[in-house]
């Protein structure tokens, strides 16, 4: 029973003598076959941490186990929060709605915009025209934003909805009285059977971008855009962009929604910051764009390289050569010397990791999350003489694993370094026991590889659910190279200490100066 | 403020909220927003609201899907089968681990439940079709994970577009690999809201647990006793059943089976012999309940284990369908928490009274809790559910003590505006709305998870509920959202 004066919740309640009771109780009534007791739960567990079970896991074909990917709009609603006023508007049922919205409310702790049109079975019969005109003309009138940003679940493209002629029929409905005919209402098909969340957020940009653009080429100014793809560190937005304007030229990111989820607590709006709309229809004219991860915007910058005939291409500012490149870039770009901030800057990174390197020197890791972001994170692992013994990939598109395959051979280490495209995080956990690594980098999922191999986590990637405001932090550029290096040095101290702390056995090592 | 003001104030808000939308929309809505009390002469609903309907189209329901409903609710928390999220990838990966289903287990080995299994569907599966794919999915299942009890197969949205017969395939494969599985269509687009999804997984347990094949299942060493009880409707978040349960033993019942918290399939197969159903959603679990009265005569009631009022009443409730050896041992257990609870409302009390509470949640919690806020001396000031029916809403108006605005599949914008009208010092919801009225400085805790913590249910329950609904609501930190150089008023 509670104690009134420490009153305690699950965690130490069920811990009781009472709760240990009703637990043990219920087991009278749980188990179903004769052939599950304790010693067969035990002998299978025992079995899934083998090479056996590890062959017969890894030539699974059909069942996919604890994914690492998520679908199509979710990127989709990103892109749309990156765009001033702009509300995300998913064509389909609400449910997945309510489920992208929970999805990056629980990663980002802020509030998440996005409407459906609600389509229910009706819908699925005669087509989702009568949702749209009706959802459009709601969405405009009770949330008044600038723009709607139009992607589909896979209902709608299952029945093979036409989201062109949809909005213009929902525009001509009301005869302009909630939509304008100038009102932008930019679309992509989204479908979740198709690629990951990085297709739909590619696809979304590219809706966006090429929407807004028509018609509007004109003489071409000294300006850069960046495409920042689909990344979930707000703080590695604001590095981006002190970068590019420590170059003093004028620039212009698409798709930035690093206020929307960072907003100061006082008046709540539900729209906060993103790309202006004028700047987004002028962005054809800019000299360059810049994509910051090749994987997430690969359509998108076809159409900016072959279209627009902009300069720039791509370059992921993770780590030191990743952020070397993108000022070098843009040095090139705009003809102008590194500014010394950077000159700075960069200095002082090179100095914290000559400082931590032997505590990354050799140590094994395996790590997961998006193609762009393994590209940028492995090679700050390999300039820190890491060795990422497991890297793996579950929306790894065409090209990835080669490249990654290219850059884990820079590493005298290469022969015991891995590349998984494709794969999941059930198959993590069998390389995990039979390939076992130092630490793990990766996403809130890692916590359960991390109970059941023992192997420490460093949490970087998304989602992260269970932990609290990194997101708020940089991981691109020179100061979140130096965020990586100390996360990362760090839990190689925890863990040092936490592996030398028995008393007067092993703490001969549990040194008070490193 | 009196009650006739709170009451004009609530309908002024209902009236100036309608006006932002367009004609159809508001009209649609009008029909969703009341004002009750508990002398309303209306029967059939409170406030007179109607519910279960279409949502609006463009606008933020919070509702989920009928897959939500099955996988997410219903069958998703029973722990010794494996539930294949079949279709994409999204809603197996925005689901997982979401409700925080609590359960004792070997995960991956002999439970399953916090861990996503997919189908995966790709292009090829929409054109050709998915139920060969499906076949290896079990196949492989099978391989990896054999201490697996049974299979759920849970629709995605495109399963009953293309056409895939699950059914038959479950049919196949049960046959071939001697366990039971379960094709539940459930797919999201189906019906208004998740509710439908409840509904349809009702049916399949029904179909497949109590008349289907469990020969796998083996039930014969429980005898069955006069005092055998089930708990349905109980999905054990944060370890709510745990705590409902401990004090059905002590009055002496044998908790033989608990739905779906923490649940297996032998406890579901055992639950068709029990003495007394006790039901604790409602809305999630009616079905069942009423089809095992109908076909094994097993009566069931509802209980409300929130607050101590409630409980005591329902403790009591639950006691009178038997002897007087349980309604002694009743007693005794609610005598025995007595100090406890007295104690902690002593504690909590002087902290909270006086305080206006704005609910909006799913399933029974936004009648089930006003007892507990009352037992605080907080005021529920209004309340509204994502998905109820007519019947919940009926049941609501026995709830509530005064004016209360009713607010039916309330979207973003209208909660907003009722809390900004009628500023509640505490709005109690879900995680889609937690930041937004956090913003503001507003106190809030999220009531369909307990914000990570719990449980809720229970006498033990109710102390971290009022030491929970304290931390909010007397939190130094709301004091801060305005800056010290910012002017008063």
């Amino acid at each position: 029973m509670q104690e009134v004066e420490k009153i305690v919740n699950g965690k130490d309640l069920f811990k009781r003598p009472e709760y240990q009771d009703v637990l043990a109780n219920k087991k009278q009534f749980e188990s179903s076959m004769l052939a599950i007791n304790p010693a067969k739960v035990e002998e299978i567990a025992e079995w899934t941490k083998t090479w056996d079970y590890r062959e017969k896991n890894l030539a699974r074909e059909s069942i996919t186990v604890n994914p690492a990917k998520a679908c199509q709009p979710l990127g989709a609603v990103m892109v749309a929060l990156g765009f001033e006023g702009t509300m995300p508007y998913v064509h389909g049922s609400h449910g997945c709605v309510a489920y992208f919205r929970s999805y990056f409310t629980k990663h980002f702790k802020e509030p998440t915009p996005c409407v459906s049109d609600s389509m229910t079975e009706d819908a699925a019969v005669f087509g989702g025209l009568v949702n749209m005109k009706e959802g459009l003309k709601n969405c405009a009138a009770v949330y008044k934003p600038k723009m709607i940003a139009v992607s589909t679940t896979c209902m709608a493209e299952v029945i093979g909805d036409d989201l062109m002629a949809f909005i213009i029929a929902a525009k001509e409905e009301d005869k302009g009285e909630f939509l304008p005919a100038e009102y932008p209402i930019p679309f992509a098909h989204t479908p979740s059977f198709v690629g990951s969340h990085i297709t739909g957020y590619d696809n979304m940009m590219h809706g966006i971008m090429s929407q807004l653009t028509e018609g509007n080429k004109g003489e071409t100014k000294q300006r850069i855009n960046i495409i920042p793809g689909f990344e979930t560190y707000i703080g590695s937005l604001r590095s981006v962009k002190s970068i590019v304007e420590a170059f003093g030229t004028d620039y212009i990111m698409l798709g930035d929604h690093s206020d929307q989820w960072d907003m100061p607590a006082g008046n709540y709006e539900m729209f906060s910051g993103g790309t202006k709309l004028d700047d987004a229809k002028d962005c054809i004219n800019s000299s360059a764009t810049i994509s910051l991860q090749k994987y997430s915007t690969s359509k998108t910058m076809k159409m900016v390289e072959k279209r627009w005939k902009h300069a720039g291409g791509h370059s992921n500012p993770i780590g030191l050569k990743g952020t070397d490149e993108f000022v070098m870039k843009l040095a090139e770009l705009t003809g102008t010397e590194v500014p010394q901030k950077l000159k700075t800057e960069r200095g002082r990174l090179v100095d914290a990791m000559q400082d931590s390197y032997p505590y990354m020197h050799g140590k094994k890791f395996a790590i997961w999350g998006d193609p762009d972001f393994l590209l940028g994170l492995v090679s700050f692992l390999l300039e820190m003489g890491a060795e990422p013994t497991h890297v793996l990939c579950h929306n790894a598109p065409n090209g990835w694993e080669a490249e990654m395959r290219a850059l884990l051979d820079t590493s005298p280490a290469k022969d015991s370094l891995n590349v998984w495209a494709g794969k999941d995080l059930w198959h993590m956990r069998s390389l995990l026991f039979t390939e076992p690594v130092d630490f793990m980098i990766g996403n809130s999922y890692g916590k359960e590889l991390m109970r059941d191999t023992g192997t420490p986590l460093i949490y970087i990637g998304f989602p992260i659910f269970d932990r609290h405001h990194l997101h708020r932090y940089s991981i691109s550029g020179y100061d979140g190279a130096l965020n990586l290096l100390t996360w990362i040095t760090n839990k190689v101290l925890d863990q040092l200490d936490e592996d030398t702390k028995q008393i007067a056995t092993t703490d001969y090592f549990f040194d008070l100066v490193r | 403020m009196g009650p006739e003001t709170l009451e004009a104030k609530q309908k002024a808000a209902i009236e100036e909220i309608l006006k932002a939308y367009p004609e159809k929309a508001a009209k649609n809505r009008e029909k969703h927003l009341g004002v009750g009390s508990p002398n309303d002469e209306n029967q059939k609903t409170c406030g007179d609201v109607r519910s279960n309907k279409k949502t609006v189209p463009g606008v933020m329901s919070q509702r989920g899907c009928a897959y939500a409903g099955s996988k997410g609710v219903v069958w998703g928390p029973v722990k010794d089968m494996i539930h294949i999220s079949h279709g994409p990838i999204g809603c197996g990966q925005y689901s997982r681990a979401g409700r925080r289903n609590y359960y004792i287990g070997v995960t991956g080995v002999d439970t399953f439940v916090t861990m996503n299994f997919c189908s995966d569907f790709q292009e090829n599966n929409i054109v050709f079709g998915g139920d060969k794919k499906l076949g290896l999915c079990i196949d492989e299942i099978e391989t990896l994970f054999p201490l697996n009890n049974g299979i759920t197969v849970q629709s995605e949205c495109p399963i009953g577009l293309i056409g895939d017969d699950i059914n038959a395939v479950a049919k196949t494969k049960a046959k071939e690999i001697g366990k039971t599985i379960v094709p539940v269509n459930c797919e999201g687009f189906r019906g208004v809201s998740q509710s439908l999804g409840h509904h349809i997984a009702n049916d399949a347990v029904r179909d497949y647990i109590f008349e289907g094949d469990l020969s796998h299942i083996d039930i014969s060493d429980v005898t069955p006793t006069e005092y055998d009880v089930a708990i349905i409707g109980d999905y054990n978040i944060g370890g709510d059943t745990w705590s409902s349960r401990i004090l059905l033993e002590e009055m002496g019942l044998r908790v033989v089976a608990q739905w779906s918290g923490d649940a297996t399939m032998k406890e579901m197969a055992l639950t068709p012999k029990v003495k007394l159903n006790l039901l604790h959603c409602y809305r999630s679990m009616n079905y069942i309940s009423r089809h095992m009265e109908k076909e094994f005569g097993i009566p069931w009631i509802e209980y409300n284990f929130f607050g101590p009022s409630q409980t005591i009443k329902s403790l009591r409730k639950i006691a009178s369908f038997f002897d007087e050896t349980i309604q002694a041992k009743c007693e005794e257990v609610i005598a025995k928490y007595q100090p406890m609870i007295d104690a902690v409302i002593a504690k909590y009390k002087p902290r909270l009274e006086g305080k206006q509470v704005m609910l909006f949640v799913g399933g029974l919690r936004p009648r089930h809790v006003i007892g507990a806020y009352e037992d605080l001396g907080m005021e529920v000031i209004g309340t509204g559910y994502e998905f109820a029916h007519d019947d919940d809403y009926k049941r609501t108006k026995e709830e509530i003590f005064r004016s209360t605005v009713i607010y039916d599949d309330v979207n973003e914008y209208e909660l907003e505006a009722f809390v900004k009208k009628l500023q509640p010092d505490l709005v109690a919801s879900g995680i889609k709305e937690k930041y937004v009225f956090q913003k503001m400085g507003l106190p809030y805790r999220q009531m369909h998870s307990w914000d990570y913590s719990g449980p809720y249910h229970g006498y033990d329950g109710f102390a971290i509920f009022a030491q929970d609904m304290d931390l909010a609501i007397n939190s130094p930190v709301w004091a801060h959202s305005k800056a010290p150089w910012e002017k008063e008023g």
